[in-house]
């Protein structure tokens, strides 16, 4: 009696990890699906003209340089705004905020905007950027807007990089008659700097492939040269992918699929970087 | 001569944990003043008081006065940073600076402003000799600190200490995660020190209270029970509690 | 020169401080313009208009009805599949996989969450449309049931990361303390590690599907674009229109301040006030989860 309960205890386990089993490969595999499959599509697309040319024939033939180059500048401008910002934030919130309702606020107001939909960022940056601000659909309307989605990314995952150096240290530094910032910029800041670094690429990562946000602030449907100022509008990868694969007729499927390869390189391979940065610090790490 | 006067200082935490109520100590230049008891008797607290350092933790309530010669520190008026610069601690567990030895060793001088480096060469050796880790490290100076042993590690601690020549050093069982040999030569670099500092020390053990103590303070539960010559206290304590604490009936 | 130190502190003692409060000022700026350039709608549009069920800006019809259940339908279907499959990867991570697994499978689904919208809508309109078309046998394959199947793999990583969050910061003591009274492993998940760890699971749902009704490029790609009304389980299978999708699709032919413009913005308000909600909800649970924690240790 007693063995039978025992196998029958098993065959549930068994059953029960099974499906869990199965559940995270149906997960994972269509991940793995959808690079390779990306990849073998776009593969033939690859050519130096198609990274280095400008689009002809109605984007049907030629490059997509400028989407590139777009994508770039958007990635760098959302740099520019929301690490120095994202960063300053995570140091209040580690180092300086008390415990009390405005901190609270605080935080809530960050998991709000990480929660705030992209296409609504695109509306905000409409009415503010574009249209109060009179800079117009360009690269710096749309990098700000890009900034501010991103800056829950950076402020989070900074400030858990903070809150990992360890306490004593800083009240070493602090006992050795350094200020709270002296003790921050020479000891804190540069024992969290890679996990900050990580958290600010994966931040970019994800505005560099946002199409939602840029739709009405910067993204150009198309623009046969590069962009001049930061007032200009900019082709970007995303929305190209998107334009191609919607808005112009009898477009060539491999320059499709080209377009998306390159796309999810750019993507990936920040992604990858980030990894890489983690792991590395991980294993040099003094504490 | 007293170098530090505690007077009537009372603490609490904003938590509720360890408080002070109404201490009375003064603690002599130039000798080893021993502060020990169970856990919990606010010795800590008090060591964190003496150099402000209680000023990162929520204080609910503080009153009363710690005079160093002469001056309150408790005065809002207080040069904070000046005053960690005179006042140096050494803590329980060793804390190395993720950087190299001597960066360690020079990082205080710097925060102070001091550039030559020179100074700062002479200020390495002179409190790596103090604290009687020179032997040891000098070739390897810029190898990280973190690859020292938990002796070396302390020693270093306390030379980091050394090198901004404080006036008062306070230790809070500073070999509580150590050896007994490390233990030995961090005791016997105090014997030296107390010729040219004021030293109070929590130490981990009564037998280490005893070894060491020219003076020594005994706490419980937040009071100051008793506070005599370390010669007296270890063999001829007037109240019971100290007593029952040295023969070990508790603690 | 102490004295110049200490006044560079300050300024940047002052900075870091300003940007720790710019979160609550993006938050209300985002709520005040989505305000200004969505409220002159209830003058404009009556609420009886606004709230009927046909969508048709060229003929000054602004019904949102459609566009409210075709977001309600499209995030159920992804909520359906993001939340089991979620919750269960969650687990089989947290709880089974063996070291090596777990270290190749958390970066594969962080990856998930790294791949753009648009991407996966791509795929979605030249791959998934059609093999859905033939196997369902559709007159089109660009359906709400397509654009679930999508949103679900776009929610899987928030759901995946919080609930495994969650379940790792079950302390060891109760997964011991269950075994050793004899429990299987399995038991002890199902009854000790998932029940300690739901109000983190339950965070990790509610922000799943917070990030499937604000997900815009995928389904305004292979939804359809047909603002219908979908109220039957059977519409899951036809065209349907979310608000996300007609924001992006619309947004770009309007006319600034025309009525159109303005009903656009009313919807972006109404999305960011769903968005509010579901946060606000989710962080709540978590903070009375902390209090409960704070008063047993104390």
């Amino acid at each position: 009696m007693k063995r039978f309960f025992t196998s029958n205890r098993d065959l549930t386990q068994r059953l029960g990890f099974s499906l869990l089993t199965l559940m995270t490969l149906l997960t994972v595999i269509p991940i793995i699906g959808v690079v390779i499959y990306i990849l073998v599509q776009g593969a033939p697309a690859i050519s130096w003209e198609f990274i280095t040319g400008f689009p002809r024939s109605g984007m049907r033939a030629g490059g997509i340089l400028p989407a590139i180059i777009g994508t770039f500048y958007l990635t760098l401008g959302t740099a520019i705004f929301s690490v120095p910002l994202g960063v300053a934030a995570a140091v209040y919130l580690s180092e300086y905020a008390p415990e009390n309702r405005l901190t609270r606020l605080i935080r809530l107001a960050i998991i709000n905007l990480a929660g705030i939909p992209s296409v609504v960022y695109g509306l905000f940056g409409l009415g503010l950027f574009v249209l109060f601000l009179k800079f117009g659909t360009s690269v710096l309307s749309a990098s700000l807007t890009l900034s501010i989605m991103t800056l829950p990314v950076i402020i989070s995952t900074a400030e858990e990089a903070l809150r990992a150096v360890p306490q004593s240290f800083r009240t070493v530094s602090i006992s050795l008659g350094a200020t709270r910032w002296q003790t921050i910029r020479r000891i804190v800041l540069p024992q969290a700097l890679p996990g900050i670094l990580t958290g600010v690429i994966l931040g970019l990562e994800r505005a560099a492939g946002e199409t939602a946000p840029i739709l009405f602030t910067g993204a150009a449907f198309f623009l046969p040269r590069l962009p001049n100022s930061p007032f200009d509008a900019t082709m970007a990868l995303p929305y190209h992918l998107f334009v191609i694969s919607t808005q112009v007729p009898e477009m060539p499927i491999q320059i499709q699929y080209g377009t998306a390869l390159v796309l999810l390189t750019f993507v990936l391979g920040m992604n990858l970087i980030a990894t890489y940065v983690r792991s590395r610090a991980r294993a040099k790490r003094q504490w | 001569m007293n170098k530090i006067a505690i007077e009537d200082l009372n603490l609490q935490y904003a938590d509720g944990t360890e408080s002070l109520n109404g201490i009375n100590l003064e603690v002599p230049a130039n000798a080893i003043t021993v502060l020990f008891g169970p856990a919990g008797g606010g010795k800590s607290s008090l060591l964190r008081c003496i150099n402000r350092l209680n000023d990162l933790a929520e204080v609910k309530k503080m009153t009363g006065r710690i005079l160093l010669d002469g001056g309150n520190i408790l005065d809002q008026k207080t040069d904070v940073i000046a005053l960690r610069r005179k006042v140096g601690m050494v803590f329980a567990r060793p804390v190395v600076l993720p950087m190299s030895i001597r960066q360690n060793l020079t990082y205080g001088l710097e925060l102070a402003g001091e550039k030559h480096k020179s100074r700062l060469d002479e200020a390495v050796e002179r409190s790596l000799k103090q604290a009687a880790l020179w032997e040891e490290v000098h070739d390897r100076l810029d190898e990280a600190a973190i690859a020292l042993s938990g002796g070396q590690q302390q020693r270093l601690c306390l030379a980091r200490v050394l090198a901004l020549r404080p006036e008062v050093i306070l230790l809070d069982e500073p070999t509580s995660g150590l050896d007994p040999i490390s233990t030995g030569k961090v005791e016997a670099s105090l014997q030296e020190l107390k010729k040219n500092y004021t030293v109070i020390l929590v130490p981990h053990s009564v037998q280490q209270a005893a070894r060491t103590a020219d003076h020594a303070a005994f706490f419980l539960q937040g009071k100051l029970v008793e506070y005599a010559p370390g010669t007296e206290i270890f063999t001829n304590p007037q109240d019971q509690r100290t007593e029952d604490y040295v023969t070990g009936r508790f603690g | 020169m102490k004295k110049s130190l200490t006044w560079q502190e300050y300024v940047i003692t002052r900075l870091i401080k300003v940007s720790g409060y710019s979160a609550i000022v993006f938050v209300a700026l985002i709520f005040f313009f989505l305000l200004r350039e969505g409220l002159p709608t209830l003058g404009e549009v009556s609420l009886g208009d606004l709230f009927s069920i046909r969508w048709y800006p060229i003929e000054d019809y602004f019904g949102i009805l459609p566009l409210l259940t075709g977001s309600l339908i499209v995030t159920v279907g992804a909520g359906l599949i993001a939340v089991p499959f979620g919750i269960g990867t969650a687990i089989y991570i947290a709880e089974i996989a063996p070291r090596w697994a777990r270290n190749i499978l958390k970066p594969l689904v962080e990856l998930l969450g790294g791949l753009p919208s648009v991407v996966l809508g791509f795929l979605g309109i030249l791959v998934l449309s059609p093999i859905l078309r033939q196997w369902l046998d559709l007159p089109t394959g660009l359906t709400a049931f397509t654009g679930s199947l999508l949103l679900g793999g776009i929610a899987i990583p928030t759901v995946v990361s919080i609930a495994e969050d969650a379940l790792d910061a079950v302390p060891k003591a109760y997964r011991d303390a269950a075994l050793a009274l004899g429990a299987t492993h399995w038991q002890t998940i199902w009854r000790v590690t998932l029940p300690a760890a739901r109000s983190g699971v339950l965070t990790a749902v509610m922000l799943g599907v917070g990030r499937a009704i604000g997900e815009t490029m995928t389904v305004m790609m292979v939804t359809g674009n047909a603002p219908v009304m979908a109220l039957t389980p059977g519409s899951l299978f036809s065209p349907v229109r979310t608000m996300t999708a007609t924001i992006a699709a619309e947004m770009g032919e309007v006319a600034n301040g025309s009525v159109h413009y303005h009903v656009l913005f009313f919807i972006g308000m109404v999305l960011f006030l769903i968005s509010l909600g579901v946060n606000v909800a989710a962080s709540t649970v978590v903070f009375r989860q902390k209090k409960r924690a704070e008063r047993i240790l104390s």
